[in-house]
């Protein structure tokens, strides 16, 4: 078992507390060969359903030119025109930046389907819940902007960090295909298992860089649900891959890390 | 087999054609899959593993085949150039039909993934995991794709050259029929 907590965006210097959202990844390694990878976030919903939706979010997104940060008239066009986002809206408006990896719920976000051995079908969706529920250090208002490493290091030190999968199994007709809509609480969960981790490397060297934590690396048993999100996840990390390992093949035509892109 | 000595053998002409069908999907594949990030991405992919080796082991079975019963002559008055050109594009083509699945197969152990050929058939690694190495197939596979589409154009070309143009029995030596 190899993971990788991160958090989200294009910039890797970005500091732990702008954005609220964190991360964790997941590589089993199964005793039969097959794998099983999973990304997951620190939030229950994602903020669109379809991939032409999270194109438009990431153009609206985009910088102003002229003042270096998104313009809201457009965001606020985006937001009116996906109605869909409200979920995920309401979460960010009370989510802060965690001082810590170990007291956040990673979800699955995206719907898969686990098969039984007479093919019957059952869609699920799964959450690391956290055995660690401190309210953490104050770490972040140090002034260190890479908080979140340091904390996870000096945890480790004391023990390993537990978190249990729970895995929430859909009825009949909840939607499979949507990653702005929870399902109900009174679901059936499952708790399938409980994670350890007691130990941590820093990315730059260890093993968890090299993995493309693509949600559909899946053993025997679980399969992708009708999820339009799951197939762009798929290929967009690809293509991430394949860029970061070409710049680490120092291939001609990858980017090359410099002092300047740091920020 | 018995079979006369101006057409290639029944086993060839049945390789030759269903090999050619299942190398130009798999072009068209290998390009709309990697274009794509809709849910034909996740299909095309699937069909694309399976289809690779289905090549790979037709390709031995052909290149047995082919070193067995040697291919009827080029016509005799055919320039010299052109001779050459025939035989260079067809130990091309064989390398790389054996090539690129062999490539893609090499790529996926490399880059660190189970090599799953559908919900549970996993093939073994045949690379040690290496993302430099990953990143050095990956460009190869398509490379090499590129010179494989480019080579079938020319492939087909010669092709129609010789039976609409010289009407000198290459063509139907590969139809089967005089």
């Amino acid at each position: 078992m190899v993971g990788r907590f991160a958090i989200p965006g294009s910039n890797p210097y970005a500091p732990d507390g702008s954005v609220p959202i964190r991360s964790m990844a997941l590589r089993f390694a199964l005793a039969n060969g097959q794998q099983w990878r999973t990304g997951m976030n620190s939030m229950p919903v994602f903020p669109v359903a379809t991939p032409q939706a999270f194109f438009a979010q990431l153009q609206a997104q985009q910088p102003d030119p002229a003042t270096g940060k998104p313009n809201p008239a457009k965001l606020a066009a985006f937001f009116a025109a996906h109605p869909e986002t409200a979920a995920f809206r309401a979460w960010a408006k009370t989510a802060k930046p965690s001082a810590s990896f170990a007291t956040e719920s990673y979800w699955s976000l995206n719907v898969f389907v686990f098969v039984d051995a007479k093919g019957k079908r059952q869609p699920v969706r799964w959450r690391m819940a956290p055995e660690a529920a401190d309210a953490g250090s104050d770490a972040g208002r140090t002034g260190d902007t890479d908080y979140l490493a340091a904390d996870l290091a000096e945890r480790l030190t004391q023990g390993p960090l537990r978190w249990q999968l729970q895995v929430t199994l859909a009825n009949p007709d909840d939607p499979t295909n949507d990653a702005t809509k929870a399902w109900p609480d009174d679901r059936r969960t499952i708790d399938a298992g409980t994670l350890v981790l007691e130990r941590a490397e820093p990315q730059d060297s260890g093993p968890c860089r090299d993995i493309n934590y693509d949600p559909l690396v899946l053993p025997a048993g679980i399969a992708a649900s009708d999820d339009p999100l799951l197939p762009a996840r798929s290929a967009a990390y690809a293509d991430s891959y394949l860029r970061r390992t070409s710049e680490e093949a120092r291939l001609p035509g990858s980017a090359a890390p410099s002092a300047e892109t740091k920020r | 087999m018995k079979a006369a000595t101006n057409t290639f053998t029944l086993a060839a002409r049945v390789l030759h054609w269903l090999m050619a069908a299942m190398i130009l999907a798999m072009l068209f594949i290998g390009v709309g899959m990697v274009a794509s990030v809709s849910a034909r991405h996740a299909w095309l992919l699937a069909i694309h593993k399976p289809l690779g080796i289905a090549i790979l082991l037709l390709a031995v079975v052909r290149l047995a085949v082919r070193l067995r019963h040697p291919p009827p002559p080029l016509p005799a008055d055919l320039p010299a150039l052109q001779k050459l050109a025939a035989r260079a594009s067809y130990w091309l083509l064989y390398f790389l039909m054996l090539a690129m699945p062999l490539i893609g197969w090499a790529m996926l152990s490399a880059g660190g993934y189970p090599v799953m050929l559908g919900t549970s058939l996993r093939l073994p690694p045949i690379f040690p995991a290496s993302p430099v190495a990953f990143a050095v197939l990956r460009h190869l596979h398509g490379g090499f794709a590129m010179l494989l589409f480019l080579t079938f154009l020319a492939h087909m070309a010669a092709a129609l050259y010789h039976g609409l143009i010289r009407r000198d029995g290459v063509l139907s030596s590969m139809l089967g029929r005089r």
